[in-house]
């Protein structure tokens, strides 16, 4: 594939400059970290802050979710790879208004390690810091280590639900459990098509036949469950609904909010066409949908593909999520 | 006991980071097989632009704190944290001692290692770094512990930091992103574990270099 670039070791930086300069209603980057993207807004005093961070690479997250009633601040890694602990620092003392800190961010080893160091340095600076790591990728572990499963796409209603609460005043300890019950209603499936190639690299880190599919497949092309003949939309379409509601046992009338994103290279109107059938394979299990995300909202640099997240909602969720918000993500 | 300076050992950190440099195709290209393929890009990257920063007079902590900040500070990913929390406790283990014996270089060793488990969650056999470090701490404590002397232990430890290396062909990954492969991951060396051995091999190199 042929792609715009210049020098591959600045892909990032030029990534976060040219995102500061189209949103800079929005966003602007730290003054101290080059690598820490915060919103305009924030600090905001009193209030809870909120942080997320992760690799480059799946944008618009995570920095595109950075903004009014959302994240305050985002670490920003290399492609794929983790930010620097004194990145998530850095993002930590940006978003602290006083009220203490919430990182909402995806269960991955660098990610868990800089953070876990981010939080004893901002200790020292009397920070309170508090976490959630989601963990909505069902074929990434089962169901009995939950614990072990990696967060994708179900990340963006962590953020929005904790952000929104967080700006109604809540307290940490009220963020962290509502973020927690929003990373506990999502469950989220991945469908692979297509390699994504690291410009640094080169060449493609995994291979798809032409006319197989790899179900189950991780935002780095983490291996799926199932390598199996492409087949038709819907077809696709049932799988990703049967992963996804199988593992999470709602009862006939539950409220969901559905999110799809394409995975870098799919283009949107496929997106819709799988949407098409999701909702109604939805609407079959007495499921009620409440809201639909449909586009590229965390991405895999070019990689063929689409994910699917169900939020399981409640009144309080339900309320948190239509909390109106400004994000370039959104 | 016997030992070296300490004064100019940095130069050995320097000569670490060429080997690292040295081999970034190599160490990106088995990472690829299992992981993302940036693992040698990332570590270039990292142990260069230390070896920039160093003047050339620093002792071994020295160097090894110089080392650490720039891969906290400004490389990130899982073996930032690594590898820069096991040169900051290599350093403070050492803190500033005219001379470098089997004692203190054991000290090193241990709190080096102690640092990657308190950050890390791996164990041996999780076809990780440890494979390799582990084997070569313990080879070389035991050494030191049976008065084989300072250039034996070394050896000692070389060989057991590459056997524990190769160890990590015939096992599956499960710590990581490579553990999400479950049996695919086997049969290929582990990235992280090949990069460490690198590292104990120019260490324990340099000071052999320094004993003669």
């Amino acid at each position: 594939m042929q792609r715009f670039f210049n020098n591959p070791d600045d892909i990032v930086d030029e990534t976060v400059a040219g995102f500061v300069k189209a949103h800079r209603d929005l966003v602007r980057i730290d003054p101290s970290n080059p690598r820490v993207v915060v919103a305009r807004n924030a600090p905001v005093k009193g209030k809870v802050g909120i942080v997320t961070g992760g690799g480059s690479g799946h944008e618009p997250a995570f920095i595109g979710y950075a903004g009014r009633n959302m994240v305050d601040a985002v670490a920003v890694g290399e492609l794929f790879s983790s930010p620097t602990a004194k990145s998530f620092l850095d993002a930590i003392r940006a978003a602290d208004g006083g009220a203490g800190v919430a990182v909402l961010y995806g269960n991955y080893a660098g990610d868990n390690m800089n953070v876990k160091m981010a939080r004893k340095m901002a200790a020292r600076d009397g920070i309170d810091v508090a976490t959630v790591v989601a963990n909505d990728d069902v074929c990434s572990a089962p169901l009995a280590e939950r614990e072990k499963r990696r967060g994708v796409a179900g990340e963006i209603f962590m953020w929005k639900i904790g952000g929104a609460k967080a700006a109604e005043g809540a307290s940490l300890d009220e963020v962290i459990a509502t973020a927690q019950k929003a990373i506990d209603g999502c469950r989220s499936v991945g469908v692979g098509l297509g390699p994504c190639t690291l410009p640094a690299v080169g060449h493609p880190n995994f291979q798809i036949e032409p006319g197989r599919m790899e179900v189950g497949i991780g935002h780095h092309g983490e291996p799926g469950t199932r390598l199996e003949i492409l087949k038709s939309a819907n077809e696709v379409a049932d799988d990703m609904v049967r992963i996804v509601l199988d593992d999470h046992d709602l009862p006939a009338g539950r409220e969901v909010a559905v999110l799809v994103s394409g995975l870098g290279a799919t283009p949107i109107n496929e997106l819709y066409v799988l949407y098409d059938r999701i909702e109604s394979q939805i609407v079959a299990r007495g499921l009620t949908v409440h809201r639909a995300y449909v586009g590229n909202y965390f991405t895999s640099l070019e990689m063929v593909g689409a994910t699917l997240t169900v939020l399981a909602l409640d009144g309080d969720l339900k309320r948190l999520l239509d909390v109106e918000t400004a994000c370039a993500g959104f | 006991m016997t030992g070296i300076s300490s004064k100019g050992t940095g130069a050995i950190v320097a000569d670490m980071a060429a080997e690292i440099v040295a081999n970034k195709a190599y160490l990106s290209e088995i990472d690829g097989k299992i992981g993302d393929g940036d693992h040698g890009v990332n570590m270039a990257k990292g142990f260069g632009r230390a070896a920039e920063r160093l003047k050339g007079e620093e002792t071994l902590d020295e160097a090894m704190q110089i080392l650490s900040d720039v891969l906290m500070s400004e490389i990130g990913g899982s073996m930032g944290p690594l590898y820069g929390m096991m040169f900051s406790d290599m350093a403070d283990a050492l803190s500033a001692r005219p001379v470098i014996d089997e004692a203190a270089f054991a000290r090193m060793l241990r709190a080096g290692l102690d640092g990657v488990q308190d950050i890390g969650s791996a164990k041996v056999g999780d076809k990780t770094l440890l494979d390799c470090l582990v084997p070569a701490v313990e080879a070389f404590e035991a050494a030191v512990a049976s008065n084989k002397g300072f250039a034996e232990g070394l050896g000692t430890m070389k060989a057991a930091a590459a056997v524990g290396r190769d160890s990590t062909i015939d096992l599956v990954a499960r710590v990581g992103r490579s553990s999400r492969l479950g049996e695919r991951s086997r049969g290929v060396l582990d990235a992280g574990a090949t990069s460490c051995c690198m590292i104990l091999t120019s260490l324990a190199d340099g000071i052999a270099k320094r004993l003669n």
